[in-house]
């Protein structure tokens, strides 16, 4: 492996690069693969026993099976290089003007979730290790560690239960998107969501932020800090929080990762039209075209912020950037 | 959840030192009130689980005589009936047991062979680690969850398809941990002593390595155990199960989640039993973790 080194963080960031395409390749060849491993005719098994000869034909068409297998596998990705991902064999329609505003209702999601969870995570981790052992400590790592054992669908359930229906009835429990409309037209319907996703969130990033910043707080520089009689403010704002951060960012970016596949049993909860509800739906419609193609595209996402969670350590860990 | 606490895992679990045996570091955990309290609870749930099918007053798909659907709690049925006049309280005592069967089977599967690849790649220090572990990239690739759809939407959703996607995707998970955690017990004084001994290369790995690897791999496993009930039971949630009305705390969920309004117990129940299943096993190996952690911390100082 250490051949082909190529110096700096520039090099490490190409290699990961490397890696992370040889994985989309390894994954498309993969969810390709798939459709192949239809026991029998992948044609009869979508469109069961009843389909006529002629639905059929023009099925295997589509899907372009009456070609050699690696002919229908350059077919299929050099269309999805070029943004033709299939057509919906549920909707009859590209499977590409199916997903765009889905796509973007999803990020809106994800997005409000990171820009809540992330300063509040960060200044609850940073609270607990200023507290270590304290009352605040101890409650909020007990109940992080509990929070974060729980399935994604049991909290949002419970919130429903709390917010939308059982217990109060102050918010609502379906956030449908309709067509045309954009979800910030309706933000009531986007604060359950939002908050099982920053829920799902928060011990993680909450606990990196406590372990990290008590080590910074133990550290020879903050004691010099302390020492030479800067305040106790300055000291914590100026010195130990900039550096406690540094792990913290990988784990943000490892978080948005995860939630690549966690909005899909979220948005099923509340019915939101996202990207994750679609792949959900898919799969019980048999819908392959658009099972391929979301599989595609949430590993691609997933890879894209991993290797952001890595090249984010890079840089803000000086130790590690020599080191390349 | 899922995936991201492998970073929280590799933070937890420092660099290991060797030789604390398995049932020590339980029995040591176990002076921590959290794995108490984690044991009392999955224990209660495992019961429940187990012979819940022989005390229900009802068979799990069958209507309660003389009962509407989402009737309120009554003597007849005491938490009340579904949406389609089953009794509530029978199919909680009976939906625990595929959960369970299921995410224990995916997880002991996995730590098998996650265990046996993490170890052999720490131990082959060559080609044979890169191959495996970059393999093991791939796998990591996908988000879990998207995996086992993958899966279920190709061959349907059978339960060792299921059982076998989430094996499938632990097991890049577990082998991480267990590399890390032979890699430096590689490098020491025994295992080359070992090898000049001329001990086959199997024993080595299974008499040395992999005891000295168990505290790490003990953690990791309650966490996959957490995470892989979580799993199961989402795609139950998600309607992805063998049976469609089978008695099944995730089916249960989804049925009865739009008449919370009118009858809540129909979805409550079921979302308590997980609830405190996943936080059971979570109190556990977050139990261990701390006590391999202080059993490391000691011996830093010595």
């Amino acid at each position: 492996m250490n051949r082909f080194r190529l110096g700096g963080v520039w090099g490490f960031i190409l290699r990961r690069l490397l890696l992370g395409i040889v994985v989309l390749i390894l994954v498309s060849i993969l969810v390709f693969l798939a459709t192949q491993a239809l026991p029998g005719d992948p044609a009869r098994a979508i469109l069961g026993r009843s389909a006529t000869p002629a639905s059929l034909a023009a099925l295997r068409r589509q899907l372009h099976l009456d070609q050699p297998v690696l002919t229908q596998y350059w077919t299929w990705v050099t269309g999805l290089l070029h943004g033709n991902l299939g057509t919906s064999l549920e909707a009859q329609e590209p499977v590409s003007t199916l997903l765009a505003p889905k796509l973007v209702n999803s990020a809106v999601l994800v997005a409000l979730a990171a820009i809540l969870s992330i300063p509040l995570s960060i200044a609850i981790g940073a609270w607990a290790a200023l507290k270590r052992e304290k009352v605040f400590d101890q409650t909020s790592s007990n109940l992080l560690l509990l929070l974060a054992a729980l399935p994604e669908f049991v909290v949002a359930l419970v919130l429903v239960i709390l917010f939308a229906t059982t217990v109060s009835h102050v918010l609502p429990a379906i956030s449908t998107v309709p067509p045309g409309s954009r979800p910030w037209n309706n933000w009531v319907a986007l604060i359950l969501p939002t908050l099982t996703l920053v829920i799902a969130v928060a011990p993680y990033v909450s606990r990196i932020m406590r372990a990290s910043m008590i080590e910074v707080l133990e550290s020879d520089y903050v004691e010099m800090a302390r020492l030479k009689g800067l305040p106790e403010r300055t000291v914590l704002v100026r010195h130990a929080l900039p550096n406690a951060l540094g792990p913290v960012f990988q784990v943000i970016a490892l978080n948005l990762a995860y939630l690549a596949g966690g909005i899909i049993i979220i948005e099923f909860v509340f019915n939101y039209t996202g990207i994750g509800s679609a792949t959900a739906e898919a799969v019980v419609n048999h819908d392959l075209p658009v099972v391929q193609a979301l599989a595609i595209l949430i590993a691609a996402v997933y890879v894209v912020l991993n290797l952001l969670a890595d090249v984010a350590t890079i840089l803000v860990t000086p130790k590690l950037r020599t080191q390349l | 959840m899922s995936q991201v606490s492998d970073w929280v895992a590799d933070a937890e679990i420092a660099p290991p030192l060797p030789a604390v045996r398995g049932t020590s570091l339980l029995r040591r955990s176990l002076k921590l009130w959290r794995t108490r309290i984690g044991l009392a609870l999955v224990g209660v749930i495992v019961l429940v689980a187990i012979v819940g099918p022989y005390l229900a007053p009802y068979g799990p798909s069958t209507p309660v005589p003389g009962s509407a659907p989402n009737s309120d709690p009554s003597s007849k049925a005491v938490l009340g009936t579904d949406y389609l006049g089953q009794d509530v309280l029978s199919r909680v005592l009976y939906g625990g047991r595929s959960i369970l069967v299921m995410a224990v089977l995916a997880t002991a599967l996995a730590l098998v062979v996650g265990t046996a690849i993490g170890l052999v790649a720490a131990y082959s220090r060559n080609a044979l680690d890169d191959t495996l572990m970059r393999g093991m990239d791939v796998l990591m690739a996908l988000p879990q969850i998207l995996l086992a759809l993958v899966a279920v939407a190709i061959v349907g959703p059978h339960a060792w398809v299921i059982v076998a996607a989430i094996a499938l995707t632990t097991v890049p998970r577990i082998a991480r941990v267990a590399r890390g955690a032979a890699q430096p017990v590689v490098e020491r004084d025994f295992i080359a002593a070992s090898e000049a001994m001329g001990v086959p290369r199997w024993r080595i790995v299974s008499g040395d390595l992999l005891p000295n690897t168990l505290g790490p791999l003990m953690v990791e496993a309650s966490l996959r155990l957490t995470y892989s009930i979580a799993l199961i039971a989402g795609l139950a949630y998600l309607g992805l199960s063998a049976n469609l009305n089978g008695a099944n705390w995730g089916t249960m969920i989804k049925q009865n989640q739009f008449v919370l309004a009118v009858q809540p117990w129909g979805a409550v129940a079921p979302i308590i039993a997980i609830a405190l299943l996943t936080m059971g096993t979570g109190l556990i190996g977050d139990g261990i973790a701390r006590t391999a952690a202080g059993i490391d911390r000691a011996r830093g100082e010595e």
